[in-house]
């Protein structure tokens, strides 16, 4: 069983400042982390290893520094890191991150066949949960999004049994590998990573590829070049006007509240009850 | 790729067996502005088995034209299927834009056929608009975690393409009688081919809906101290007939399920009344609760963003406050008997 | 199971960094491990970085870690309720290389020479709580972390695990700290607009200022505030040790919210927001607190080892000579092959023929003596500002009768043998 997880690095957001005057991001603010649902995607493929044995890589899109984050991802289990780094990728949109991705992903392929492939639900700063099913479609799987349960991996009949989030409640779906899943978190806890991983971590050094080490990639469909959407203006949330405020002691405003919800509006009133 | 070839807005509409889901509609509401600003005809695609008599239903909700994709593999979603299915519309028909509700279904859908169209989609939008002269789709969204937002465009493909957020734009009012064309395209699909099959769906009502189909919702902040003097809040919601929610920080100190957060991370909301107690506003929180229609925000910050959102504010202590308020409307229905709740 | 190691440095503060990127460069096989997500993460200090030693670590460091300005003037404030007598120096001298010191932010600092230790070879664990020593025979073997299958061993451990270090206590190096060893302070953080800084303290984008506050900055007690200039924030804060707090009866952060409210502090921090609010222990015992430093396969240095010279607020770069030279006996040590307690003991004789054990012993008497008489900062203080606003006052009386006047109301005050006591007292503890 072969297993790549694709993982991201992303600003923090939780702490994100953004600078009000530019509307840009302060990056000194915004420490660079693993998305947290990628994690929750090395964790699963742990799990599924722990079942059926096998290989985990775990394959990113990045600048140098998202070094960083496949050692994060070797403490979680990782067993092996791939960084796709290079110019020509920077800018890219979600379609040219699954094209770049699914170009690496080809390469690994041919090294040592792929089985299941692993996102996130979605990159906390992008937002976009695009990526996962654009990789699906270029590699031509099935994609199964929105991820609650890897339920069974049958390595025989190469199927796998899957429950997936719906808007109320859940399907449960059997897929034929390879195939491509987008996890969302309450798929499992991250454990804590005994010593053995942190150490190899701490020594882990990704395989680095760049475009230069891929055949056949269109240069066109790379980076800004490739990337259809881009971003027009930046400007800060739309606020609605405030309201009237209630005054007075707090007697006189509970009073106040009441009439207006009882009388002005006729909101809220008594039923027989049933 | 020829530009001018593309015209139309066209709105996927999701079903679930038979059931047409709320963004759908909200969408032909937002579609049928930017539709007659470009002066197109607006169309609503449908996908699925048996589902001919959701025409008119569409139609009466603002869609000039209905496209139909009909097959029994169709009957439950899966991408592979509806994929093919929508590919087979847009390339035929060329249309300029396609929104989709930003849904589990909707999203996946839509970023699996932007990827064959190679075009641009806007995931997860709040605001649409379009650019006349250039008939471009302005499409905003949050970003970085929604300090911000951004607008997104798709200046050299078609079609323009973009998934909303449910419940951020407002459904139209049906207008039974109103007349408009269905389209049926027929589509060869055999069940040997798929690569997934659906087993079951599992609807478990008790999580989410309760909160999205509440009329009145009272959401707690992290100002209400600690998880006792959060039952205040239960104690109130009883009293009037409300569901409880919170925010982020409410649930991330366990005070509440995480189904129950309200907010960019939790649900959108739209309840007749909302009170927001002891909840300082952060943008995060109010994207998802801004739309609701009466909003009453309790703060002791007489600075807390909140109030610029909410309808009446009052600056004051919720410990202090709500016990008053339960006091009062415990009162009114031992005189008056019965339940209070949203008329 | 986990491999051996050549050694294992607990805590990646100065004093943890500076050792394993020493004994990295002589190619031992380090493992540094740290609590914190990453390197400074939660840690704490006004924000003075001595060049002298970080410079004999990384030379000429200021070409490319994070600092936030050289220190280009130094102040200090004998302030009152209304008032403050101050004097300081400036030079621009300190602005240009090599410097005399500057001003970081911990957060960043930390993570960057952490970075260097592990650019030398050294491995790096974040997140990871070292729980105890492995202790076998006498020796300590090794460190049991907070991991599952946490072990791993060491021929040495180095211990520089901070101010309360825990692990030093459970080798029973020394005992709890009494409350006037330790020193409890809070800062806060500021974001400030850069020209604001430049403005309020006179200053140019790469100019730093430092102020060091006495008397009513404490509220009268034992202990100093202080406000540093960073880029685009301050750090504020103050500190008294534990003991006086306790007399005093008052919180820290009640304290902090004084001064910064202070009619002579508030100006400067007007309009600025509170990015981050820290507390944390300085050891302040000095010379006499100095607890054991080696032992059979173990080391402490920094805080742990309580290096601090309070009076001048020296601590992060006591604690990386010290990390230095610990690991320099480790080297030793490792080519002797006899990782005992007299083998190690070099460490011990290192720091007491360096300016670390120099100076605490120059002050030894410094923190007890002013914690012993506190009319150092409650009473002359204010006296002095009283002085000062006499001599100053133009009212038409003759600056020598001016004079007179001043001299008989402090000696009236305390008593013109007391006073000679106090200065002959002072003059002692800091001679
Ligand atoms: C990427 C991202 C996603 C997020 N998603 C969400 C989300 O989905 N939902 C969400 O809610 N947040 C979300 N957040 C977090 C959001 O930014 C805020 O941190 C959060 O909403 C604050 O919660 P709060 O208002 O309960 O707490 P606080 O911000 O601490 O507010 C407490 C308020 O209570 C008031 N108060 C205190 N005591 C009393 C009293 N006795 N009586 C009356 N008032 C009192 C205080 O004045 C204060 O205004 C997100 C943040 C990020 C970065
Ligand atoms: C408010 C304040 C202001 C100060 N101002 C100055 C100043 O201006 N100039 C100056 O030179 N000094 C100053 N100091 C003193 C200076 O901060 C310290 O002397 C210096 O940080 C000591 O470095 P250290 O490496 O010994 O300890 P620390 O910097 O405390 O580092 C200890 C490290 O060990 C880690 N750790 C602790 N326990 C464990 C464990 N069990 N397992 C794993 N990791 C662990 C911690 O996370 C930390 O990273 C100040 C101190 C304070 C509190
Ligand atoms: N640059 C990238 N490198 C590796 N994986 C990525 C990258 N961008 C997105 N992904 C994967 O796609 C998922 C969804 O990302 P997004 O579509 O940006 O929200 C993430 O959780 C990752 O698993």
């Amino acid at each position: 069983m072969h297993i790549v997880v694709c993982v991201k690095q992303v600003p923090d957001t939780k702490i994100i400042k953004i600078n009000p005057k530019t509307n840009t991001l302060d990056r000194r603010s915004a420490p660079a982390i693993l998305n947290p649902y990628d994690a929750h995607a090395v964790q699963e493929a742990v799990k599924i290893r722990e079942k059926t044995g096998g290989t985990i890589s775990v394959l990113s899109m990045g600048p140098p520094q998202a070094t960083a984050i496949i050692k994060k991802s070797v403490e979680i289990g990782a067993d092996k890191g791939y960084l796709i780094s290079d110019r020509a990728f920077a800018g890219a949109d979600t379609l040219a991150t699954s094209y770049a991705l699914s170009k690496a992903l080809e390469k690994i392929n041919k090294e040592h066949p792929i089985d299941m492939i692993i996102c996130g639900k979605h990159a906390i700063d992008g937002d976009t949960g695009q990526v996962g099913p654009g990789i699906a479609r270029r590699m031509d799987i099935p994609p199964i999004t929105n991820v609650i349960e890897v339920s069974e991996v049958n390595q025989k009949e190469k199927t796998v049994l899957i429950k997936r989030k719906l808007t109320n409640g859940y399907e449960l779906i059997q897929s034929e590998f390879p195939c491509l899943l987008t996890v969302e978190k309450e798929i499992n806890e991250i454990e804590y990573s005994p010593m053995l991983n942190m150490i190899k971590a701490a020594r882990y050094e990704p395989v680095i590829w760049a475009v230069s080490d891929f055949e056949n990639v269109e240069r066109s469909q790379l980076g800004l070049k490739g990337s259809p959407t881009i971003v027009g203006k930046m400007f800060s949330p739309p606020r609605p006007e405030g309201g009237k405020r209630i005054e007075g002691t707090s007697e006189e405003q509970v009073k106040q509240l009441m009439e207006i919800l009882m009388e002005k509006k006729d909101l809220l009133s008594t039923q027989p009850s049933k | 790729m020829n530009l001018d070839d593309y015209r139309g807005v066209w709105v996927f509409i999701e079903q679930n067996d038979g059931k047409i889901e709320g963004v759908s509609l909200e969408l032909l509401g937002a579609g049928r502005k930017l539709a007659d600003k470009l002066q197109v005809p607006l169309a609503g695609f449908l996908l699925g088995n048996e589902i001919k008599p959701l025409a008119n239903k569409l139609i009466s909700y603002g869609a000039d034209i209905v496209y139909l994709v009909d097959h029994p593999v169709l009957k439950n979603y899966r991408t592979e299927s509806y994929m093919k299915g929508v590919m087979l519309l847009a390339e035929k028909y060329k249309p300029e834009i396609i929104l989709y509700g930003a849904t589990p279904n909707g999203k996946d859908l839509a970023s699996a056929v932007a990827t064959d169209l190679n075009t641009g989609l806007t995931a997860d939008t709040t605001m649409l608009d379009v650019d006349i002269d250039n008939r471009l789709l302005e499409a905003s969204r949050p970003a970085f975690g929604g300090n911000i937002m951004a607008t997104i465009l798709c200046k050299k493909h078609r079609p323009q393409m973009a998934t909303v957020r449910p419940k951020v734009m407002k459904a139209l009012e049906p207008i039974s009688g109103r007349t408009g064309k269905i389209i049926e395209e027929k589509i060869s699909l055999n069940e040997e081919d798929m690569r997934t099959k659906v087993l079951q769906i599992v609807n478990d009502v008790t999580k989410r809906a309760n909160l999205a189909d509440a009329h009145v919702i009272v959401c707690g902040g992290k100002g209400m101290g600690d998880v006792q003097n959060f039952q205040l809040l239960y104690e109130f919601a009883e009293t009037i007939g409300a569901t409880v929610g919170g925010t982020r920080d409410v649930v991330e100190a366990g005070w509440l399920p995480h189904h129950l957060q309200i907010g960019q991370t939790g649900e959108t909301v739209t309840p007749k009344i909302y009170f927001a107690v002891a909840l300082s506003g952060a943008i995060q929180h109010v994207v998802g609760m801004k739309n609701s229609d009466l909003i009453i925000a309790i703060n002791k910050d007489p600075n807390a963003p909140i109030f610029d959102v909410a309808t009446y504010g009052i600056v004051g202590d919720a410990l202090e406050i709500i016990p008053k308020l339960i006091e009062q409307f415990k009162q009114l229905r031992t005189e008056k008997g019965g339940e209070m709740s949203y008329v | 199971m986990s491999e051996k190691f050549d050694v294992i440095v607990v805590g990646a503060g100065p004093a943890g960094s500076a050792c394993a990127l020493t004994c990295a460069k002589n190619g031992l096989n380090v493992l540094l491990i740290e609590r914190g997500e990453y390197p400074g993460a939660k840690n704490v200090m006004g924000g003075v970085l001595y060049r002298k030693q970080m410079e004999e670590l990384v030379p000429e460091f200021w070409k490319e870690a994070p600092l936030e300005r050289p220190v280009i003037e130094q102040r200090f404030w004998m302030m009152d309720k209304e008032s403050v007598v101050q004097f300081g120096y400036k030079g621009l001298e300190w602005g240009m290389e090599p410097y005399n010191n500057f001003t970081v932010l911990r957060a960043q600092f930390d993570q960057w020479f952490a970075k260097k230790a592990v650019d030398a070879g050294a491995l790096l664990i974040n997140e990871t709580v070292v729980t105890e020593c492995i202790v076998e025979n006498g020796k300590v073997v090794g460190v049991r972390t907070d991991r599952p299958n946490g072990e791993v061993y060491a021929n040495v451990v180095v211990l520089a695990d901070g101010v309360n270090s825990l692990l030093s206590k459970q080798l029973g190096f020394h005992k709890e700290f009494r409350p006037d060893e330790v020193a409890l302070t809070v800062m806060e953080v500021i974001n400030l607009p850069k020209e604001k800084i430049n403005d309020r303290f006179n200053l140019e984008d790469n100019q730093g200022c430092t102020i060091e506050i006495f008397g009513d900055s404490t509220k009268g007690n034992l202990g100093t505030a202080f406000v540093y200039t960073n880029k685009e924030s301050l750090n504020i804060g103050v500190g008294t040790t534990l003991s006086s707090m306790i007399k005093a009866k008052i919180k820290p952060y009640e304290l902090l919210d004084y001064l910064k409210n202070h009619p002579m502090v508030k100006p400067m921090i007007a309009g600025g927001e509170s990015a981050e609010y820290l507390a944390h222990l300085i050891p302040e015992g000095g010379y006499r607190s100095v607890p054991k430093v080696a032992g059979n396969g173990v080391i402490v240095v920094g805080d742990a080892a309580q290096l601090v010279n309070a009076i001048h607020r020296e601590g992060s770069n006591m604690a990386m000579s010290s990390g230095k030279m610990a690991a320099e006996a480790v080297v030793q040590a490792h080519t002797r092959g006899d990782f005992s307690e007299s083998s190690l003991n070099s460490y011990r004789d290192a720091l007491n023929s360096s300016f670390v054990m120099k100076d605490l012993e120059k002050y030894k008497d410094a923190a007890h003596t002013f914690e012993k008489y506190p009319q150092y900062f409650n009473e002359y203080v204010p006296m002095m500002n009283k002085a000062m606003s006499k001599f100053f006052t133009v009212d038409g009386t003759p600056k020598r009768e001016k004079q007179k006047q001043i001299m008989k109301s402090v000696t009236s005050e305390r008593g013109t043998i007391r006073v000679l006591q106090d200065i002959y007292r002072a003059w002692k503890a800091v001679k």
